[in-house]
């Protein structure tokens, strides 16, 4: 595939030496931008369909924001009733933005560890195309009531078959690259990759066959269903997300992790608690009372990697908080680091039942499962994209003062949704145990700590819009010659 | 790590020790439940002559059941009662027993929910709201319910100008109130509203099993 004219093009002398590739060697630039050269046009179509879908998503998202405090809003159109308009919002972020970027950020960091370029990228963008409009005609019978009402699995049953097809191509992509690779090393982000691209299509096709298409009887698929969704989030996002945190921390900051052992543990002690935390979505239901103890145990054994991964990242970036500062890609991803520390062990402290019992039913845990999905996994990869982009495409990011933007409306946005709803949902757990406190009250309760939800989703789509301006300016823009002075460029690799 | 054979059985045992030990042990355990009686008789066999739970539910309320999920209404209402002494659903009136596996067997899709943004809702046909309450709060909550947050469901009902005499299935409300149709005009249930509502009047935990008594 590499042909000589494929290396010969970004290697020329106008990306200088203070261009993307930093000081390395000119052996080296030529090596990473023939890499990179073959993730570009599958790379950016994931970038620019994931950044249509969170456009989407915070559009959903936020009305159905509104309506939790104002039920009149929109209220006439049954596409956007409340509940049709969650699940919009939850399978445009998770299926649409959170799985475009794991396609984008987790295939081009296996190619470049692998020291590989991507082979038949073409063919990969056959597949994207493919799972891109499989979302969209399942976002479609979401509102249009073909909807499941399985918990992240709402897509309707006649698309799912394709959205597994166009996975397991894209998949496939990810295993050759490592199966092609010519580094001798195996490196921890290889791993997290290679266990995510395994793990997701196995979890979903489980929870496909035993909710939808030969059904277990009774609350067994409710257990599959949250062994299912909390799996999303712990073998699919987290460990992309911690590939990416693992790549980039010690890449810009040009010094090793500070432990390999560590790593090491992190990712086993990860691959074995985290698939038996689900359960605890469970606790106190109709499902036998040891099955509530083992998804306990998981999330209280999940303790470990956190802690190991947060020492391992801490020890790592210790003294260079002024570089983490001027790199936009390390100022989300160690926001997103830190989220995922406190949000990991706020999960484990929330399985056992006397928190449980409090913050169970209650939007306790919707502002768990953004701290989760929003502050750790998406900062990760808003970080990874502005890493990505200029290499791909051989430019400078056009704007700094967007990133900038992009970087305090979600860093704020994210810190005002999480505090909110942690807060209203504590004391909505609180009211809702105490029989004394009429049901409605509680309902009235709530409705300003709703509102500052609505506030934190219009902080968040305003950083969304100044991500998307930004990529496409970077898309549209002309090819820099001379870097200009940036952000990014104190970035450099 | 060089050692690549251990990565890859790791990722995939690790996926098979959690699947088997959660899914297939609660699938052997209880995936083959049936309906049984109140009580048991000396063999532990259910009782012959009496009446097995849970029930079969009637087509209506199946039919209702598909529009409760295409509404995602089970992103706001629970359908488990949680056992006495752990939270207040019994206090408040949401079952008069826990809820357990046995009580789902016959359900296609099981909707337990994760989420009380509206109350628990697995025995609403057991309190004391009537078909005309229902339709009522469906059409727009804040007819029985000032301050709720639901959604109005408005669009599941027909706003239509009286023709003779009044439908008798039309939908009260009080024409003293702002959400009361103009004169002459009245409020009627879709088919899907019917059936809706027959669905949440069939959610019931009236009838004990041998493994679940109601709490005292």
């Amino acid at each position: 595939m590499s042909t000589a004219s494929d290396i010969v093009e970004p290697a020329q002398p106008q990306v200088a030496r203070e261009g993307v590739y930093g000081s390395r060697s000119a052996e080296e630039r030529v090596a990473l931008s023939v890499i990179d050269n073959s993730m570009k046009v599958a790379g950016v179509f994931f970038v620019c369909c994931g950044a249509f879908w969170l456009l989407a998503g915070s559009f959903f998202g936020f009305v159905a924001s509104m309506k939790l405090h104002n039920p009149d809003f929109m209220a006439a159109l049954p596409e956007l009733t409340f509940g049709r308009v969650r699940s919009a919002h939850l399978n445009s972020m998770a299926y649409g933005w959170a799985n475009n970027a794991v396609f984008a950020i987790g295939l081009w960091i296996m190619a470049r560890l692998s020291r590989a370029p991507v082979r038949h990228g073409g063919l990969l963008i056959i597949a994207g195309v493919m799972w891109n409009l499989a979302v969209l005609v399942g976002i479609r019978g979401i509102l249009f009531g073909d909807m499941t009402s399985v918990e992240w699995l709402e897509i309707p049953t006649y698309v799912t078959p394709i959205l597994g097809l166009s996975y397991a191509l894209i998949g496939v992509w990810g295993i050759l690259a490592f199966h092609y690779r010519k580094s001798e090393h195996v490196y921890v982000s290889q791993w997290y990759i290679l266990g995510a691209v395994f793990w997701f299509p196995w979890i979903y096709t489980v929870a496909q066959m035993l909710i939808f298409f030969a059904p277990a009887r009774g609350t067994v698929q409710a257990i599959t269903n949250w062994w299912f969704a909390h799996n999303v989030l712990g073998l699919w996002y987290t460990p992309v997300a911690l590939a990416a945190a693992y790549y980039l921390i010690p890449k810009i900051l040009g010094k090793p992790i500070h432990s390999y052992y560590l790593s090491v543990l992190g990712f086993w002690s990860l691959a074995l608690f985290y698939n038996w935390a689900g359960v605890h979505h469970l606790i106190g239901g109709p499902i036998p009372l040891w099955l509530q103890t083992a998804g306990v145990v998981g999330s209280l054994g999940m303790v470990i990697p956190v802690i190991v991964v947060a020492v391992n990242h801490h020890l790592t970036v210790r003294g260079c908080f002024r570089q983490i500062w001027n790199s936009p890609t390390l100022r989300f991803v160690v926001y997103g680091a830190m989220s995922y520390t406190l949000a990991s062990l706020m999960g484990s402290l929330m399985a056992i039942p006397e928190v449980n019992v409090v913050t169970h039913f209650t939007h306790f845990t919707v502002a768990h499962a953004h701290h989760g999905a929003y502050a750790f996994f998406t900062m990760v990869m808003f970080g990874s994209v502005y890493f990505m982009m200029p290499r791909l495409l051989q430019k400078e990011w056009p704007s700094a003062t967007l990133i900038r933007i992009h970087f305090w409306s979600c860093a704020i946005g994210a810190a005002i949704y999480v505090i909110g709803l942690s807060v209203g949902g504590w004391m909505q757990g609180l009211m809702m145990n105490n029989p004394e406190i009429p049901f409605m009250e509680i309902v009235e309760f709530m409705v300003p700590w709703l509102m500052s939800r609505s506030l934190a989703g219009v902080l968040l789509t305003i950083g969304h819009f100044a991500f998307a301006i930004n990529i496409a300016w970077i898309l549209l823009g002309r090819r820099v010659a001379e870097p200009k002075v940036s952000l990014t460029k104190k970035a450099a690799a | 790590m060089k050692n690549l054979p251990i990565l890859f059985l790791g990722i995939f045992f690790t996926v098979a020790f959690s699947w088997s030990g959660l899914i297939l042990s609660s699938q052997i355990q209880y995936g083959g439940l049936t309906p049984t009686t109140a009580t048991l008789d000396e063999d532990g066999n259910p009782t012959p002559g009496e009446t097995l739970f849970p029930r079969m539910a009637s087509g209506q309320a199946e039919q209702g059941k598909l529009i409760y999920i295409r509404e995602g209404c089970m992103y706001c209402h629970t359908q488990q009662v949680r056992p006495q002494g752990f939270g207040a659903d019994y206090e408040r009136g949401w079952g008069p027993r826990q809820t357990v596996p046995r009580d789902y067997i016959l359900q296609d899709r099981v909707l337990l929910g994760t989420m009380r943004t509206g109350p628990d809702l697995a025995d609403v046909g057991g309190r004391p709201l009537t078909r005309s309450w229902h339709h009522q709060h469906l059409y727009n909550p804040q007819i029985t319910s000032p301050g709720s947050i639901m959604p109005p469901f408005a669009y599941l009902y027909e706003v239509k100008e009286i023709e003779g005499a009044p439908s008798p299935n039309a939908v009260t409300i009080s024409p003293d109130t702002e959400y009361a149709p103009e004169p002459g005009f009245e409020v009627v249930p879709t088919k899907e509203a019917e059936v809706l509502v027959d669905y949440l009047l069939s959610l019931k935990v009236d009838y004990e099993l041998p493994e679940a008594k109601f709490t005292e």
